[in-house]
């Protein structure tokens, strides 16, 4: 097991802070820039001696870059499986990075605010996570360091087209902006289909807690840009702002009239996953994603609170709490922690101790 | 509740798979070993990536004809090749393939024309202004020749620049600023 993962795991990732504007809806913030070395090969036509230059020239650019201040980098084919997949847990690479892991490397920053993939689809993946909704701070430090990046790193880029990337949907500003938010009330209320439905019309795509392709667990949905050029970044910032707003509201909306109306059904959905939570004994990570997902939204309306719900079971749930374990419950995580590979039954066994002691439940 | 792998048949599903597009839900049930295995490809399935090639298909255009039988002079992709993988083999290609990206990027992001930031080094003021000085003649011929759609393209550009030079200057009084602290 790698060092460095050892701090890792003492804290949650930044975006899991639980804190920051609205994060009883909004999880987290996220932006990720394309960019490319004009003079090299994209993935797609790479060659081994291509791919070792251009993460030689990368990671000295990263390594001497002053917002980064000296990033921990690490190279995918190093790791093992686990390690591998604790940074997609993490949210630290993406999934594709790490299945032919020859030529990769991510360098990581102080706090795992800024990360950023070398040889992935593009030739950087540039990110910066922030809790909340909080779209504006991760610009402003994404848009200094990749300023920092672009002296040192000559990005291929056409005043036409901008920032020329793999794939054509990137072409552009090469940025997706996207938040991850908890939906549980439209959900609960069936109203989401018609949300989903209606942002996709408005130029934004959602996704699942792991990115394309994944399945939308814990009613987490990741909301983004669909198109990358022909506006400006702020341009496209302010949209999803815009549209998130709406969404937001609709889910305070939905959790007002689920209080209202449903009170009783709510509490009793709320502390049926706590009960279940706190004394299950074997837990897949689907399952415990859901009842995760309840008892959040238990603690976001107060039914959790010391004098809002039962006071001896309720005491000790809050946000980040919660969070975290979300977070410790998936299975790279869980791997970690224990110190050793699992297979699938052995870690669901884990999973339901793990998140018992966590909440004050028997051995 | 446990459920076959879709793909062994064997072992028990343990990873599912689900994207939503456009309301269409698609599951995908898949073991450990064939999850694994499977990895990038089941996500390249679902992107939009996919699609492109359709969406590639659409145009005929002699010029784009003459595009399709030329190969990438610097990494030798064609663009029958890039029909079949959707994704570009170099800088270079965006210029090789032209006119057939250009009406595609139209289609994926309804404008062809960046309107983003560029990188530092090409925003020293110097090139900067004699660029604008060229737009702002552009502009002017547009305005004269009542080509009012290309003048209001050029007037956001116009104005997209100068507010970049703007904060490009600002960004570099605040690093000198920085440096000197």
């Amino acid at each position: 097991m790698l060092k460095a993962f050892d701090e890792f795991l003492k804290h949650p990732s930044e975006w899991l802070r639980g804190a920051g504007p609205v994060s009883d809806i909004v999880m987290s913030s996220r932006i990720r820039l394309a960019r490319n070395l004009e003079k090299f090969p994209f993935a797609t036509r790479a060659t081994a001696a291509s791919q070792v230059e251009v993460f030689k020239v990368v990671k000295d650019g990263l390594m001497h870059s002053v917002t980064l201040k000296q990033p921990l980098i690490l190279e995918i084919r190093e790791l093992d499986e686990v390690d591998r997949q604790f940074l997609v847990e993490r949210h630290l690479v993406s999934r594709e990075h790490i299945v032919h892991a020859d030529h990769k490397a991510v360098a990581i920053g102080q706090g795992e605010v800024i990360s950023v993939m070398i040889n992935e689809e593009d030739h950087l993946r540039i990110q910066v996570m922030q809790s909340g909704m909080n779209l504006r701070d991760a610009w402003s430090i994404i848009d200094a360091l990749d300023d920092e990046l672009s002296e040192a790193l000559p990005y291929a880029y056409s005043t036409d087209w901008g920032y020329l990337t793999c794939c054509p949907t990137n072409t552009g500003t090469g940025m997706r902006a996207s938040v991850m938010v908890h939906l549980p009330s439209l959900v609960l209320t069936k109203q989401i289909n018609k949300v989903l439905h209606t942002i996709t019309k408005l130029g934004l795509t959602a996704r699942g807690l792991y990115g394309e392709g994944t399945e939308a667990s814990g009613n987490f949905f990741q909301i983004s840009n669909q198109v990358s050029l022909g506006r400006s970044e702020e341009e496209l910032i302010e949209n999803i702002e815009r549209i998130l707003k709406e969404v937001i509201h609709q889910e305070q909306a939905g959790r007002e009239s689920l209080l209202s109306n449903s009170r009783t059904q709510l509490e009793d959905r709320v502390w049926r996953a706590f009960g279940i939570l706190k004394h299950a004994k074997t837990m897949s990570s689907n399952e415990a994603l859901d009842l995760l997902s309840a008892v959040r939204l238990g603690v976001d309306l107060g039914l959790m609170a010391p004098n809002g719900g039962s006071p001896s079971s309720g005491n000790g749930m809050d946000r980040t709490k919660v969070n975290e374990l979300f977070l410790f419950s998936q299975p790279a995580h869980l791997q970690k922690l224990e110190g050793k590979a699992l297979t699938a039954k052995e870690r669901d066994t884990k999973r339901a101790q793990l998140i018992r002691s966590k909440l004050g439940g028997q051995g | 509740m446990s459920m076959l792998c879709e793909l062994c048949k064997q072992a028990q599903a343990t990873v599912h798979l689900t994207e939503i597009i456009n309301e269409q839900m698609t599951e995908l049930h898949l073991c450990e070993a064939c999850a694994n295995q499977k990895g990038a490809q089941v996500e390249s399935h679902f992107g939009l990536s996919d699609m492109l090639s359709g969406l590639a298909d659409f145009q005929k255009t002699p010029e784009a004809e003459a595009t399709e039988t030329k190969a990438c002079p610097m990494c030798g992709m064609t663009y029958e090749d890039f029909r079949k993988v959707g994704r570009l083999g170099c800088a270079q290609c965006y210029q090789t393939f032209k006119s057939s990206l250009g009406s595609l990027l139209k289609r994926i992001h309804g404008s062809p024309i960046h309107l983003g930031k560029s990188p530092a080094r090409l925003v020293k003021p110097s090139k900067t202004k004699t660029e604008l000085v060229e737009l702002k003649k552009k502009l002017d011929r547009a305005i004269e020749k009542e080509e009012f759609e290309e003048a209001a393209r050029l007037r956001d550009q116009i104005r997209r620049m100068e507010q970049q030079q703007h904060e490009q200057q600002l960004k570099h009084k605040a690093r000198k600023d920085a440096e000197g602290i």
